[in-house]
């Protein structure tokens, strides 16, 4: 029996050793061909990330269909002769909350929930090879097109209801349609690749997976709207992406896909990549314009909309990369079956990247409309550690804070926004009861305050101020007063910047303090900082009855601070303990406890 | 220099819209962008240096003071963050006495810190060159640093 394995090779697994694991395989291989005693036909593809990043590498077998996790090279032999008995290596097998061995992806508790579209080929096909795309409908929807008009292809997307993927959700047909009605020329189709908010990866993911579904996507949106020229503006810290997208517009030239004739038919249209400059601010969409003509990235007011004059003042469709990902899928089932799945004013799937304190981090594709609690809970397999779930943050430094309480809501454009919070381009960073609220709001307006661009007096002068007073509320400085005026300084802030950076940059300020006000209260009145994460504010001491003395809190004491042997109580140095945290992280048997600090 | 940096320009048309990537390719060669290299840019497209000047200190990609000779890239997005990426800071500045932005005094490593890798699920991530990193801690960062050093003649 021939036999496909597949290795993750996504930055993730890359970074936990998968190229090494490719290359024990391939010698495991030879040598047993070599040797002559048996027969495995094992071929080994590369495959993009396959969103389960924290149990990379991963290797899955097909059509024997089973996924072995965290695989080193030295397993490489074990699996290859369990491959040739037909066993499976127990060992190497995904492990459920019941001790459960797990065999294969699709009963692993990850994967099972999903529903992917956006993230179809990613883990399944060679990203550099077209062929394995075209091999799973690649291309099919791009033929389709090429037979429709543009008006035919502009209305299937309205019927999907597709809204934009990147955050702000608008109907990505009505984009299409707008841009399609001027008759000013050259038209461009633009890519949005600077994925910035801190905790997404979907866009990466898919840029280095699967390429090419992107690459459809946006030579589909350039025969509706009667576009010549395209860019994709990708993050230049997206290394693989950059490569990976690079090549496979090669080979979509290669076979007439792109370029002067694409199939045949006298279209024609020339895709290129701009690397990203490093600016937050260029993911905005008029930002993100300016840096491709080779200006400073600023946005600019949007009285005439991008749409109408975008780049070089001409039509402009941008799109995110997940948006154009779901583009072919469309096309080829049609816009109606793309709506049944969702909700009514958000149809389809969203990729979103569970990440923090969560058990199972990666990525997972679901409908619309699933609960916070069932991607936490159901598909993330809940909190590190079992320990309380305290908030998770949704949406990037334009989101918010969203508390236990609100775990039902469901996730959709439209629900989190009424709550202060969004959906945004799809980060769900999960905290526990050791996350700071304060500290969270202070970390993003402090990543705010470097990537503001300048432009606006509120959003530069005022996210400064704002820092200054998160960061002395955390280090004990906090006074009455503090907290009104943070309010005050959003409301300026979120009125009178130009573009969505400004406007939404109170967000994770004005939701901490809707829904942990008494933690910013016990920072100021009582200088305590109940998550024990502000170091100014706290204390560790270790709590003898409860410490086994392992020295495990010794070995991960930065500073040398821990004192102890065996058979008795390890003890902290106050006046050379750095306040890190690091010990607490390492107890097993939580004997160690933040206290407030003295004061005076 | 002259001719490295020329026959990086000269590989792009004459247009603005070129000069961030050749500017990036300065970056990635010389670890900052020289001042000729943006006098010798701007010639090339025929644009004024202020403008250039403006990109360059703009765009957190480029610099324009010298980098170390192994960049380390912490990254400091919100799901490093919350797994320790703040004691990762305080680690490397006991190790080589650089806070962020910062290039050691031997002229080897310069610190970084960047918003999201996008690899929140191996969190905490730093990036050293080219080479990713997963679940670094104050444990493994010696060992890491270390081997560049080894490298280094």
């Amino acid at each position: 029996m021939k036999r496909t394995l597949l290795v993750c090779c996504g930055t993730g697994c890359l970074a936990n050793g998968s190229e090494q694991v490719v290359q024990a395989l391939e010698n495991a291989i030879n040598k047993m061909g070599v040797m002559g005693q048996i027969e495995v036909k094992a071929h080994i593809k590369r495959t993009g990330c396959n969103g389960f990043c924290e149990n990379g590498p991963i290797v899955q077998i097909l059509p024997d269909d089973i996924s072995y996790y965290k695989v080193k090279p030295h397993d490489a032999q074990d699996i290859l002769s369990a491959l040739q008995e037909n066993k499976v290596v127990e060992r190497l097998l995904y492990k459920n909350e019941n001790g459960e061995r797990i065999k294969s992806k699709l009963e692993n508790p990850f994967y099972k929930p999903q529903y992917k579209i956006a993230l179809r080929n990613i883990g399944e096909i060679d990203p550099g090879n077209i062929e394995d795309y075209i091999s799973r409908g690649g291309y099919e929807a791009l033929t389709k097109a090429l037979n429709m008009s543009g008006s035919e292809i502009i209305e299937q997307v309205e019927l999907s209801g597709l809204r934009g993927r990147g955050g702000a959700g608008f109907p990505t047909g009505r984009k299409w349609r707008t841009a399609a009605g001027y008759d000013v020329f050259p038209k461009y189709v633009v890519c949005n690749g600077d994925e910035g908010d801190p905790g997404a990866f979907m866009d990466r993911s898919i840029l280095e997976g699967d390429p090419h579904s992107v690459i459809e996507g946006m030579a589909i949106c350039a025969l509706a709207i009667g576009a010549t020229e395209g860019f994709l503006y990708i993050r230049d810290e997206y290394g693989l992406a950059l490569k990976n997208v690079n090549a496979a517009l090669a080979s979509a030239l290669e076979l007439g896909f792109l370029g002067k004739n694409i199939m045949g038919s006298g279209k024609a249209l020339n895709l290129s990549v701009v690397r990203g400059g490093g600016a937050f601010v260029c993911g905005e969409s008029t930002a993100l314009m300016a840096s491709i003509e080779g200006r400073v990235g600023e946005p600019r007011a949007k009285y005439i909309r991008s749409v109408q004059r975008g780049l070089w003042d001409c039509p402009t469709v941008l799109n995110n990369v997940e948006t154009f990902a779901n583009i072919p899928v469309i096309i080829r089932d049609g816009g109606p079956l793309y709506a049944t799945l969702g909700t009514k004013t958000s149809s389809g799937t969203k990729v979103f990247a569970l990440v923090g304190k969560v058990k199972r981090t990666g990525l997972v594709e679901v409908q619309m409309g699933a609960t916070l609690r069932h991607l936490i809970f159901d598909i993330g397999g809940g909190i590190i550690d079992d320990r309380p779930f305290k908030a998770v943050q949704t949406g990037g430094p334009s989101g918010g804070c969203i508390p236990s309480a609100m775990l039902d809501l469901p996730v959709d454009f439209d629900t989190l926004t009424q709550y202060g919070a969004m959906m945004g381009s799809g980060g769900m960073i999960v905290m526990d009861d050791r996350d700071c609220m304060v500290e969270v709001a202070r970390y993003y307006v402090k990543f705010l305050t470097e990537e503001s661009c300048g432009k606006c007096t509120p959003c530069r002068e005022g996210l400064r101020h704002m820092l200054d007073i998160l960061t002395g509320i955390c280090e004990g400085r906090g006074q009455d007063g503090d907290l009104e005026l943070l309010e005050q300084l959003c409301q300026t802030i979120a009125e009178s910047s130009l573009c969505a950076l400004g406007k939404s940059a109170p967000n994770p300020v004005l939701t901490t303090l809707k829904y942990f006000r008494d933690e910013y209260e016990a920072h100021i009145h009582n200088k305590y900082c109940p998550a024990g994460v502000c170091s100014k504010l706290t204390t560790f001491v270790i709590e003898k009855n409860k410490c086994k003395s392992c020295g495990l809190c010794k070995k991960n004491c930065p500073v040398n601070a821990i004192r102890g042997e065996k058979g008795q109580a390890y003890e902290i140095d106050q006046r050379s303990c750095i306040a890190c945290g690091s010990c607490r992280q390492a107890c097993r048997f939580e004997a160690i406890l933040a206290q407030g600090r003295a004061q005076k | 220099m002259t001719e490295e940096i020329l026959s990086l320009i000269t590989k792009y048309p004459k247009e603005l819209r070129y000069a961030l990537a050749a500017m990036q390719d300065m970056q990635r060669q010389f670890k900052h962008v020289p001042r000729e290299g943006i006098e010798l840019l701007a010639q090339h497209i025929g644009c004024k240096t202020a403008q250039l000047y403006s990109m360059a200190t703009f765009y957190k990609a480029l610099s324009l003071d010298a980098k170390g000779k192994h960049i380390i890239k912490l990254c400091d997005g919100t799901a490093c963050h919350i797994r320790g990426a703040n004691q990762l800071i305080d680690g490397i500045e006991r190790l080589l006495g650089i806070a962020p932005g910062e290039t050691s005094q031997d002229g080897l490593f310069s610190l970084e810190l960047v918003n999201c890798l996008g690899s929140c699920a191996i969190a905490p991530v730093m990036v050293v060159d080219e080479t990713y990193y997963s679940k670094v801690t104050l444990e493994k960062l010696p060992e890491i640093i270390d081997a560049y050093r080894e490298v280094t003649p």
